[in-house]
């Protein structure tokens, strides 16, 4: 029973956490934006997204792909799979492809970086707005009627 | 949390941009020092950036590896009547371009700014998170 509330809010979290994830990502560019030589990272979010829920669907179904398998040192533990990384098994990080590199080999246009982390930080908010929404709703109805 | 390592990474880049603005302040203060306490003319000094990111990470904060000195020769400046000046009349003086050093600071001052803007986001970011589902 728990475990399904898990997974219907299992999307949201992992947006949530892939969300941050992108974040930090985002703001080294910016930090490093005078760095000499410092490439652009950032990654796919829709198909790091995908990846995170469906690794996420293989550990709950007891898959085998995916994620650290969780130690069982007693005979009532239940065997799992945990995701290893924040966002179930790491992100390729890519690179960007500079409009206008500069000399010194850093290719962090500052421009797309604050826009890009203007749009992610909205994206968590909306987020965070529909797991809240979320979890309401099922508070709402665990709730003995009045 | 991955929020949290942005204060990491934001914060770090504040100490570097700040420390640049400290060098490029010394730079322009001491733009016409013609003697310093090793009896040499003030030499401009450059700060060096370099990714600081965690083993088997790509991204990171920034680290200030060190305080170099500029290379480039002293500026020449002819004035005869001071008791610096060598044989032919020339006085070394300082090799700071100070357009250089102004151009410097703005660029740090708005890379501090940017940084900032990003601790304030990931702050209420941060926050907004520990209210989930209230």
């Amino acid at each position: 029973m728990i475990d399904r509330l898990t997974e219907s809010l299992n999307f949201y979290s992992q947006a949530l956490n892939l969300r941050a994830e992108r974040q930090k990502v985002l703001a080294s560019n910016i930090a490093n934006s005078d760095t000499p030589g410092y490439k652009a990272r950032d990654f796919d979010f829709a198909s790091a997204l995908h990846a995170a829920v469906d690794g996420q669907h293989a550990a709950t179904q007891g898959g085998l792909q995916g994620g650290l398998p969780l130690a069982t040192t007693e005979p009532g533990h239940i065997a799992g799979r945990g995701p290893a990384s924040p966002a179930a098994g790491g992100i390729d990080l890519a690179y960007r492809n500079p409009m206008q590199p500069s000399l010194d080999g850093n290719t962090v246009d500052m421009n797309v970086e604050r826009v890009q982390f203007m749009d992610n930080a909205v994206h968590y908010r909306a987020d965070l707005q529909i797991l809240g929404s979320q979890i309401k709703g099922l508070k709402s109805a665990m709730e003995p009627p009045r | 949390m991955a929020v949290n390592s942005i204060f990491g990474i934001a914060g770090s880049a504040l100490t570097a941009q700040s420390a640049r603005m400290n060098v490029a302040a010394s730079n322009m203060a001491n733009a016409n020092s013609v003697a310093g306490p090793d009896g040499q003319p003030y030499r401009g000094k450059e700060v060096q950036f370099q990714l600081l990111a965690a083993p088997g990470s790509e991204i990171g904060g920034v680290a200030v590896t060190g305080v170099t000195e500029n290379p480039a020769p002293f500026r020449r400046e002819y004035r005869p009547d001071s008791p610096l000046a060598d044989d032919q009349g020339y006085v070394k003086m300082p090799n700071v371009n100070p357009t250089d050093e102004m151009v410097n600071m703005i660029s740090a001052a708005r890379s501090y700014e940017a940084n900032i803007n990003v601790l304030n986001t990931a702050k209420n970011l941060a926050l907004r998170t520990l209210t989930l589902g209230e």
